[in-house]
């Protein structure tokens, strides 16, 4: 019953065959079987969302999907978005506006804010609000995370 | 060019934002994974524990030579009270841990855990801290027989005089009730045995790494130099993580016993069981009032609910010895009573949280303003000119000696900003529409940076306060800093740079910070109490300005010129007067490499060291909340929170005003959202995030800041401390604008969280006494 | 709070899950979205022996408006009802109520069909399918039956539906231009289980009066319900705010609200009188921009 399965991750584009219980969630599987910790595990019941990767482009709570379901899937994380040593927009601007404190949360905010912001680049203020409204952050009393979501959604679209 | 009041980008994040973070848990890949068996019982006597055939298993038992951890108060007053490793014989609140299990991952060590089985006589326990304080309560330890373990006690003479003279005595009940710091990351470390050495490695989320070390190797009776404590990122704190807790004990000890990496990674439920509470307190306040509504006197009783032990290294006298101390705020009376108890109950351990007592003090305080200023018939903001504290310095009731600060000048610009007289007017006119919109103000200090005097105080027998920086300049001309701070979020590597960038001469850039690895850095008590600017700051400038004078020196020598005629300024040093000018990187490199040049006096190498310790600075603010009551949901809505903050000179305001949002945040999820429940037998309700509920965006306003900058002698820096305040003065603003919004329906709030539920059913009674 | 032990089942079609769960149905679970189930695993409230991944069972990923109404696969996301999936006051109903499921991410993941298969009282979808009376697919290797959402939700997680059976599609009824539809909801915070929630649909005669009414609670008793006594007083009636605010007394006296951690069952009484008369007006506000 504790057999481990075969399981290919692609993520940031690159192939990770590894060897899983089926009861290995994905975040746990990206940091301790592909090394990629900047994935963080917050509270393993998916409110905090510190655990946010993008699954097919959707961003989606690590912590509550299994690494067997991820299998071949497109997983993109936050090592993936930078392009070398050229910040993401989004990274940009979180260091510009102060968008962080303590840096644990940071990760899950980015990849929220980035597969939301890739589907509709568009989105208002209001909705950016609800959208980010998904994950928790306790340092920054979420102002300046949402100063630079604006600000990056805004160098998005050019 | 200053480098001190510019918001330069933090040095910090780059790592953290490509997600190359280090927090202990990063570390860890390949160690054994240590998990706790927690009691699901509050209070009882263990009749035996049955660990599981083929485990790795440890109880009380196999950790006989472990110390508990016992803080300790030199007061006639305080019963010390040991806290085991593991539970020895009894158990006293529901997580306590009992035993300790190893597996090869987190699911494995689950599975272990599940498999012992442990059985305890269960026994009536006490939650509420007015219950334990009833005679014929159970007893939580038989050290404590009336549960109470610090008694702080102070009285001033003319105190009955004051109260028999008032022309009003106000009388008010406040409650706050349990909280979490809750930090993103819960606590845990990773302990890295070294088999040549035997020295163990504990990277671990702590906001204290030197004093984590001594209160781990004092109850392990090891040297502490055979343990290294590093603080890596750590996310987030709030005085959660300052506390030795049993569960560093066992880590060590496990991985010293199986000679092997061990980490332990606390999970969600176990930080709310285990992971130190807050706030849990009841005062008991009365007031007395001359005619003109000037505040004579204050008699108050405080009970603060500690939990089931007192936490390293504070003791449990933090909260209520603060509360004695702190609660006359920055108002001015000089008769005052106090009794301020800590009380032992069946609960998690309270610790420290961001303003310790000082949310429920200024809720306290300024709910008695409000209350006082309805019965005088006054404004709110009258009865506030009338008492604020208003020439400095100013030495409290309580011997606090507040320094320059702007109390009235922060409100008067609040209330300006706001246009309370448009206010009012919309007020009158949504209410003849059924809406009820409200105002809450609070004005208060944050006392911050305080050395060991104030420490002293308490009578700690490990007392805090002073830090020490270490500064080096290095032959290539950069300048290494070591500090006993230990930042997780503050951005000290980054203030502090500007600072000694100042003082020096330099860029930023040419300063790297190096803290929260006690290999490396000075022995110092991290970061918490709103101090580590202030303090690592003081000393930062103390160290560079002997650096420089020591810079000038060695120049002097090398470009033979008087060193009273050198400047330092842009990465040069310079002879006054004359285009005469050497690279502050080529005299480094002197010092190190020429220093044969220099003469015995002078002696190689560019290092200096400096310690701080000063009696501390009170920042202060006035935070209004404008509010919307829906009073058929009980919900509350914000139309808008200002503060009018006054931290002195600003190092980096955009770090500032961070500090500012995040406080705010946290009291408004104090004042609204967050409260720790326990049921009847000790059990924990609220365990999960949908039960206890931090906001999300989606709750918390657009937070407007504006700064006055009063300067003070009492920092070397100007800077005052301002990692607490927000959350000092959060939820009476709040509290306050809820009591202005259902003025009409004559309801008061003296607690807090106030929920839509507590809302609503004050509304309901309200209606009955209406409809009756 | 990582899962017991479990043995992974990835059936590719609904034939072989159905096989799995005649062998296994006792102690095995079917894991669709896995947002309430894989939390409830990582506490260790639920054990499940076995799970069966909907995920791999394509052919469910479907979502089908016809002249009757819509047919909502097993395997649609909430995320499918971000915009309306059908013309008419029900397309924009749900895209309404999805908006209060949970957050973003969840809801990428979350499945319609496996709200209804959890049943949490506080579920938006389950108040849709009461209200509404949505037909629900249960089928097993014995065969298919059709559920009525007015009778499928028993209690506190707990429905019709059998250890051995799937739930595989569930139907809501087209509404015309005649339906005035309209939810309101409160939450402690955004994306929270509703601590009360009320559903009014109503349908217009030609003279304007209400001919019919549905109007249901969530979040207030064990499980989803329609209030007979408040759709009765709306029938036959002209909308106005005093009906309004008669049917929310109304809604108020006539639940048996549960009290529990969130909220007591006197405040949930007071909850339901503001939702039901909000739903209503909402119901007409958005009656006049369909």
């Amino acid at each position: 019953m504790n057999s481990k399965i075969d399981v290919s991750l692609s993520v940031n584009g690159k192939v990770y065959p590894i060897k899983v219980e089926p009861r290995r969630n994905l975040a746990d599987a990206l940091r301790d079987d592909c090394g990629l910790t900047g994935t963080h595990v917050g509270c393993e019941h998916g409110v905090c969302g510190a655990c946010t990767v993008l699954i097919d482009n959707k961003p989606v709570r690590s912590c509550l999907m299994f690494a067997v379901q991820a299998g071949g899937k497109p997983i993109r994380t936050v090592e993936g978005l930078a392009q070398g040593d050229v910040l993401h927009p989004l990274q940009q601007a979180f260091w510009e506006h102060h968008g962080l404190q303590c840096g644990f949360c940071t990760p899950g905010f980015l990849m929220l804010a980035t597969g939301a912001l890739e589907a509709n680049p568009q989105l208002g203020d209001d909705e950016l609000r609800h959208v980010l409204s998904s994950n928790l952050c306790r340092c920054t009393g979420y102002q300046n995370i949402f100063k630079a979501v604006r600000a990056a959604a805004q160098k998005m679209r050019g | 060019m200053s480098w001190i009041g510019r918001s330069i980008r933090r040095f910090e994040d780059q790592t953290l934002l490509l997600g190359q973070g280090r927090f202990f848990a990063d570390t860890a890949q390949g160690a054994l994974v240590l998990r706790f068996v927690r009691s699901a019982v509050a209070r009882g006597a263990i009749r035996s524990i049955a660990k599981p055939e083929g485990g790795t298993v440890f109880t009380a038992e196999d950790l006989a030579e472990v110390k508990p951890i016992r803080p300790i108060l030199h007061r006639p007053d305080y019963v010390p009270i040991g806290q085991p490793a593991l539970a020895t014989g009894r158990v006293n609140h529901v997580g306590e841990p009992v035993a300790a299990v190893v597996g090869v991952d987190g699911a494995d060590a689950e599975d272990w855990a599940d498999r012992v089985e442990v059985d305890i006589a269960a026994e009536d326990p006490v939650v509420d801290v007015d219950a334990a304080l009833q005679a014929g309560a159970p007893k939580v330890h038989p050290e404590a027989p009336t549960n109470i373990i610090v008694e702080g006690l102070s009285r001033t003479p003319g105190l009955d005089a004051a109260f028999a003279r008032a022309a009003q005595i106000i009388e008010i009940d406040v409650r706050g009730r349990r909280q979490s710091a809750m930090p993103m990351e819960p606590r845990g470390g990773h302990a890295e045995f070294d088999p040549r050495t035997g020295r163990v490695t504990l990277t671990t989320s702590t906001q204290m790494p030197h004093v984590l070390r001594t209160g781990i190797a004092d109850c392990l009776g090891i040297a502490e130099s055979d343990l290294r404590v590093i603080a890596p990122d750590v996310g987030g704190g709030f005085g959660q993580k300052m506390p030795c807790a049993p569960e560093h004990l066992v880590l060590v000890w496990v991985a010293r016993k199986l000679r092997r990496s061990v980490v332990w990674i606390e999970d969600r439920q176990e930080n709310f069981l285990a992971g130190a509470h807050a706030r849990d307190q009841h005062y008991l306040v009365r007031a007395a009032f001359d005619a003109n509504a000037k505040l004579l006197a204050v008699d108050a009783e405080m009970r603060c609910n500690v939990g089931a032990y007192s936490c390293h290294p504070t003791s449990c006298g933090v909260e209520p010895l603060m509360a004695a101390a702190e609660f006359p705020g920055p108002y001015d009376y000089q008769e005052y009573g106090a009794r301020a108890v800590g009380v032992v109950t069946n609960t998690c351990m309270m610790a420290p949280y961001r303003g310790v007592s000082r949310p429920v003090i200024t809720l306290s305080v300024e709910r008695m303003m409000d209350t006082a200023a309805k019965r005088f018939g006054i404004d709110p903001l009258e009865i506030r000119r009338r008492n604020l504290i208003s020439k400095f310095p100013y030495t409290s009731v309580t011997g606090l000696v507040f320094d320059e600060g702007s109390y009235r000048q922060a409100m008067e610009r609040a209330a300006q900003k706001i246009d309370l007289p448009a206010f009012r007017a919309r007020q009158q006119a949504l209410r003849a529409q059924g809406r009820y919109i409200g105002v809450g103000f609070a004005v208060f200090s944050e006392r911050s940076g305080y050395g060991t005097p104030a420490f002293a105080a308490r009578k700690m027998a490990m007392v805090p306060g002073y830090e020490t920086v270490e500064m080096a300049m290095d032959p290539s001309g950069f300048v290494e800093v070591r500090i006993g701070a230990s930042p997780h979020g503050q951005g000290l590597r980054t203030t502090l740079a500007q600072i000694i960038a100042d003082e020096i001469g330099i860029t930023p850039d040419k300063v790297r910070v190096i803290h929260s690895d006690t290999d490396a850095t000075p022995y110092g008590w991290g970061t918490f109490a709103s101090r580590s600017l202030v303090l690592a700051g003081g000393a930062s400038k103390i160290a560079a300005g002997q650096l420089v004078q020591r810079l000038k020196r060695v120049a002097s020598v090398l470009m033979e010129a008087s060193a009273e005629d050198l400047d330092v300024t842009e990465g040069q040093v310079r002879v006054k007067g004359t285009d005469r000018a050497m690279d502050i990187t080529a005299v480094a490199r002197a010092a190190y490499h020429q220093s044969h040049r220099l003469g015995k006096e002078l002696g190689p190498g560019l290092r200096e060291s400096a310690t701080y310790d000063p009696g501390g600075t009170f920042s202060n603010a006035c935070h209004v909340a404008q509010i919307e009551v829906d009073i058929e949901t009980g919900g509350v809505r914000f139309e808008r929170f200002l503060a009018v903050e006054d931290a002195g000179v600003l190092i980096n305001p955009m770090i500032v005003d961070g500090q500012v949002h995040g406080g705010i945040t946290q009291g408004i999820a104090n004042a609204l959202f967050e409260e720790l429940k326990y049921d009847e037998s000790g059990n924990l309700l609220t365990t999960t995030l949908a039960d206890y509920l931090p906001p999300t965006m989606l709750e918390v306003p657009t937070i407007e800041i504006e700064h006055l900058m009063t300067t003070t002698d009492a920092s070397i820096t100007k800077a005052k401390g301002v990692g607490e305040g927000g959350a000092i003065g959060a939820p009476a603003a709040v509290i306050n604008a809820i009591v202005d919004a259902l003025a009409p329906f004559g309801i008061e709030f003296f607690e807090m969280p106030v929920t839509p539920e507590r809302i609503r059913q004050e509304l309901r009674r309200a209606e009955k006494v209406r409809a009756a | 709070m990582k899962p017991a032990a479990f043995q992974y089942h990835a059936p590719p079609t609904v034939e072989a899950m159905l096989e799995l769960l005649a062998n296994h149905g006792s102690d095995g679970k079917v894991l669709a979205g896995g947002q309430s189930l894989v939390p409830t695993m990582n506490f260790r409230l639920a054990r499940p022996a076995h799970l069966f991944d909907l995920n791999t069972v394509s052919e469910l990923d479907t979502l089908r408006a016809s002249a009757d109404g819509l047919e909502i696969g097993a395997l649609t996301r909430h995320a499918a009802f971000h915009k309306p999936v059908i013309d008419g006051p029900l397309g924009v109903l749900l895209a309404d109520v999805v908006q209060h499921i949970a957050h973003l991410p969840i809801r990428m993941r979350g499945t319609f069909a496996g709200s209804l298969a959890h049943a949490d009282p506080s579920s938006e979808w389950c108040l849709v399918a009461a209200t509404l009376d949505a037909q629900i697919t249960a089928r097993s290797r014995k065969g298919a039956r059709t559920l009525r959402g007015g009778e499928y939700f028993q209690g506190i997680y707990s429905t019709q539906l059998r250890e051995d059976e799937l739930l595989t599609a569930v139907r809501l009824p087209r509404m015309d231009a005649s339906w005035r539809c309209g939810f309101y909801e409160f939450s402690r915070r955004a994306g929270d289980f509703a601590l009360g929630m009320t559903l009014a649909a109503l349908r217009l005669d030609s003279s304007g009066r209400i001919a019919e009414a549905r109007v249901g609670v969530g979040g207030i008793m064990d499980h989803p319900q329609r209030l007979k006594p408040v759709e009765d007083a709306l029938v036959g009636q002209v909308s106005d705010a005093k009906l309004f605010a008669a049917a929310g007394d109304i809604a108020s006296r006539s639940v048996d609200p549960m009290g529990d951690l969130h909220a007591s069952a006197e405040y949930r009484r007071d909850l339901v009188r503001a939702t039901t008369r909000r739903a209503l007006e909402r119901a007409f506000a958005q009656g006049a921009k369909p």
